[in-house]
């Protein structure tokens, strides 16, 4: 029915343009059900210490196909530049050793507090040079701000990849004007440029909002992981996907103030 | 045992007992984290071809990470 063109981010080409985390998932097998749902190429994840033993001494690897997945590796968690290159340093190694094509790329957070979870603007830029002298290929998680956005991209950033609202926090996409600003400036000369609206996402139409705005891809993790039915969501997510890609290259009708009959004003039988 | 004999790293936050002048692939061989796994020394990235030849020191502050789940 619908083959949207894939997305290409920097030498790596997806079939599908949603992103979903692997966080949250009251259990690993529902995580796998739900990325099987969604359709997604493309899943993250977080580099934390290793337990001596878990109760089950299982791995997250062992639900993900790395043959079939593509696996982002974030720097959730930090706060500073040094300790976003740090985890993005070990990331890399771990990847490496399972041959993922995830290897060489990183999403990039460093956040300000713990209780926003905002992006630190001076932070991110700093960590994301030194990732590019490292030879990483870096995906940008940043606020909504088109002017840093813009810092970003010249920067060398992959991908920029503003937050539609705060993580985890379920409002969708709370300045789509910005977001359509990031869209035009990043775009300008160089329209396959990919921005992917990463976080806030609480439901299917919030990711068809971002897709109508022009958005190449959604990053989500929430969304799907705490919804009440994660598997229905995923899907749900999916189709948001297509129907807002498929919307943005329809063309919508301007919004006018009033009403314009779409019946025929002749001919009717009232006088 | 000779107390002397013995050093202290902190692994994960713990501190961990070891034997001067184990490198890091015997605190490894040890601890045996289930692959695949990184590591670091002092805030430093360790490649795991260097493990054999980092000695550790008295102090140093190791971290051997996997991948969870994370957005």
């Amino acid at each position: 029915m619908i083959d949207p063109a894939p997305i290409k981010i920097g030498n790596r080409s997806f079939r599908s343009r949603l992103f979903v985390g692997t966080g949250k998932y009251p259990t690993y097998e529902l995580m796998r059900e739900c990325h099987t749902a969604s359709g997604c190429d493309v899943v993250t994840v977080a580099v934390r210490r290793e337990r001596l033993y878990d109760k089950e001494n299982r791995n997250i690897l062992d639900f993900i196909d790395a043959k079939r997945y593509t696996i982002l590796p974030n720097t959730a968690g930090c706060f500073t530049a040094e300790d976003a290159v740090r985890v993005a340093r070990l990331g890399r190694d771990i990847l490496e050793q399972i041959n993922n094509p995830g290897a060489s790329w990183v999403k990039l957070e460093v956040l300000s507090d713990p209780k926003t979870l905002l992006p630190e603007p001076v932070g991110t830029l700093e960590a994301l040079t030194t990732l590019k002298r490292d030879g990483f290929d870096v995906l940008v998680y940043t606020s909504d701000d088109p002017a840093m956005a813009r810092r970003l991209k010249e920067a060398g950033a992959t991908s920029v990849m503003p937050a539609g609202s705060p993580i985890g926090s379920g409002q969708g996409v709370l300045n789509p004007n910005n977001i359509r600003i990031i869209l035009e400036m990043l775009k300008a000369g160089d329209p396959d440029y990919p921005v992917i609206v990463d976080a806030g996402v609480g439901t299917a139409s919030d990711v068809t909002i971002a897709m109508e705005l022009g958005a190449d891809g959604v990053l989500l993790n929430t969304g799907i992981a705490s919804a009440k039915d994660p598997v229905a969501m995923a899907k749900a997510m999916a189709h948001a996907i297509d129907a807002g890609y498929l919307a943005a290259r329809a063309g919508r009708i301007p919004r006018k103030l009033y009403a314009t009959a779409s019946s025929p004003t002749e001919g009717t039988i009232v006088y | 045992m000779n107390v002397s004999e013995q050093i202290e790293v902190t692994v994960n936050g713990e501190t961990v007992p070891l034997e001067a002048g184990a490198n890091l692939a015997r605190l490894i061989a040890i601890r045996q984290p289930r692959p695949p796994f990184a590591a670091e020394i002092n805030k430093r990235h360790i490649r795991r071809t260097e493990y054999a030849n980092i000695a550790l020191n008295p102090g140093d502050k190791i971290e051997i990470v996997t991948l969870v789940g994370g957005g």
